[in-house]
């Protein structure tokens, strides 16, 4: 009797173990993941400062380093997956929305409008998206090994009070200067009448999703703001309950 | 003689005020204040007023303003004129018809076991139930409607066939487990087929009434060959099946004997 009572503890008391230490596969594919991510943004950076500083000018440069980042921003979606399977203590639709705001901006504006890919606001959110993401890739890296340096910390909760903001005007004067081009064009559009009885109108479906900045941004802001008050300032936060 | 069973619900709290027995088919709105009064002396009739849920009331409205082409929604040429399509009259009695069967169902049939919905949840529920039907009408009703080009006539009879006979469906399922409780009660027993054979699908299924939903609105959907109709019944798809799955979990926690033949929402599948 009293030894399967053990048995039945001892079990017990792996699996709770289980339940509070990460599996160490997990930790090993993030922090694979997490360097993998830092390696590739700082690549990108270079490419863009060495573009800048051979050519003097920002014309050519989003194209010269198109594909890096297509590919390094796609790849961020399994950030939503981590959340999803409870590997990344985030919400998903936190880390769902700021992933697909990227992707749009990559894939359906600059890549997909070639007439605005010199614009200087193209810049601006590209130079804020490579700091942001090397700040944050490299914190989640050293994190992960238990390592991590102050200045890091600091970095990651204090910069995107500047970052966020510039980087939401980058993107919002980018998807402004691409509205001419868009309506022009006419594409992405589906007009009546067809035998799906739907009609689809990409210019004002862009103009509605620079309207829903609005509602979103301060959103993203404020809870950042709230970690931050968390993580460097010790501040505890009772959250309500929704 | 058939007589309705009428429950008087407290509008802000849902709290059961009043059940009134024996309410004659036909009787007028002014006749069931009267009966109410009976029980409560204090609101004679005139202070009475017995509202349609807004929910549904909307979709029924916003709808048919589409379908009679109010002002400011189509070019002003197209201003009260109706549609040459008969397949766009039948979508319209067909969608006008299931939100008449809601909101009949909410005042006479259906009984509640719990009070109050957060008023968040209204606005929500509003703006899904609103703003869908605003976006299905203005293409059904659009001047430049295609009607179904797939398989014409046949695909448009079908359709028919199948939304009728899950509106039947439905209202049945929703007979039936009012049957099920008896009036003021809260107990809650495991549902079974009656002799009424649209109820025959509780064998294969636990929520039957979100089966026979799904129906329609895929009826509507091939009747109506409009895209947005078929994100409609998507997204109501995905929500029914999660509720389905919980009411199903709570059966199966509640009830030993529950049976386990049944599934969910789909016969074996989901």
């Amino acid at each position: 009797m009293a030894s399967t009572e053990e048995d039945g503890s001892a079990e017990e008391k792996e699996t709770n173990n289980k339940k509070r230490t990460k599996s160490a596969i997990a930790v090993a594919w993030l922090t694979f993941y997490n360097i993998a991510m830092t390696a590739g943004w700082l690549v990108l950076a270079m490419a863009m400062m060495r573009f800048y500083i051979q050519k003097g000018t920002h014309k050519g440069l989003y194209k010269s380093i198109a594909r890096t980042l297509k590919f390094f921003q796609t790849v961020a979606l399994v950030e939503v997956g981590h959340c999803a399977i409870g590997i990344v203590r985030t919400s998903v639709i936190v880390t769902g929305v700021q992933v697909c705001s990227r992707i749009f901006m990559v894939w359906f504006i600059t890549n997909s409008i070639k007439q605005i890919q010199n614009e200087e606001s193209v810049i601006l959110f590209l130079v804020v998206w490579t700091l942001t993401e090397i700040t944050r890739y490299s914190f989640y890296t050293f994190n992960l090994l238990n390592l991590l340096p102050y200045f890091i910390k600091w970095a990651r909760y204090n910069m995107f009070i500047i970052m966020y903001p510039l980087g939401v005007a980058g993107e919002l004067l980018t998807i402004y200067a691409a509205l001419p081009f868009v309506r022009k064009t006419g594409m992405f559009s589906m007009r009546l009448p067809n035998k799906y009885n739907v009609s689809f109108d990409y210019y004002y479906f862009l103009i509605i999703v620079m309207l829903s900045y609005i509602p979103l941004f301060p959103q993203l802001y404020f809870h950042m703001l709230r970690q931050r008050r968390k993580v460097l300032l010790g501040e505890i936060i009772v959250e309500k309950d929704e | 003689m058939k007589h309705y069973e009428v429950e008087i619900l407290d509008a802000k709290t849902k709290d059961k005020l009043c059940f009134l027995d024996k309410v004659e088919p036909n009787a007028t709105i002014g006749e069931i204040k009267s009966m109410f009064h009976k029980s409560h002396p204090q609101w004679y009739a005139a202070r009475q007023s017995i509202r349609l849920d807004p929910k549904y009331a909307g979709p029924l409205l916003l709808y048919l303003m589409f379908y009679f082409r109010v002002p400011f929604i189509y070019a002003p040429k197209y201003d009260f004129t109706t549609s040459k399509h008969w397949v766009v009259h039948l979508a319209c009695m067909c969608h006008s018809f299931h939100y008449l069967k809601r909101l009949l169902e909410t005042l006479f049939v259906h009984r509640f076991s719990h009070g109050t919905m957060p008023l968040r949840n209204i606005f929500k529920n509003c703006t899904y139930y609103w703003g869908f039907a605003a976006w299905m009408a203005y293409y059904i009703n659009h001047p430049l409607y295609t009607p179904p080009t797939i398989y014409g006539e046949q695909q448009v009879r079908m359709a028919l066939i199948i939304f009728l006979f899950c509106q039947i469906g439905n209202f049945s399922i929703h007979i039936a487990l009012r049957n099920l409780r008896p009036p003021g009660s809260k107990t809650r027993k495991i549902p079974y087929p009656t002799k009424n054979p649209f109820t025959w699908i509780f064998l294969l299924v636990s929520c039957p009434n979100y089966t026979y939903e799904l129906g329609s609105w895929f009826g509507f959907t091939l009747m109506t060959q409009c895209l947005p109709v078929a994100f409609f019944t998507a997204v109501g798809f995905i929500q029914m099946t999660v509720w389905a799955k919980g009411k199903h979990r709570s059966y199966l926690k509640e009830f030993r004997d529950y049976p386990p033949l049944r599934s969910p929402i789909l016969p074996f599948v989901l």
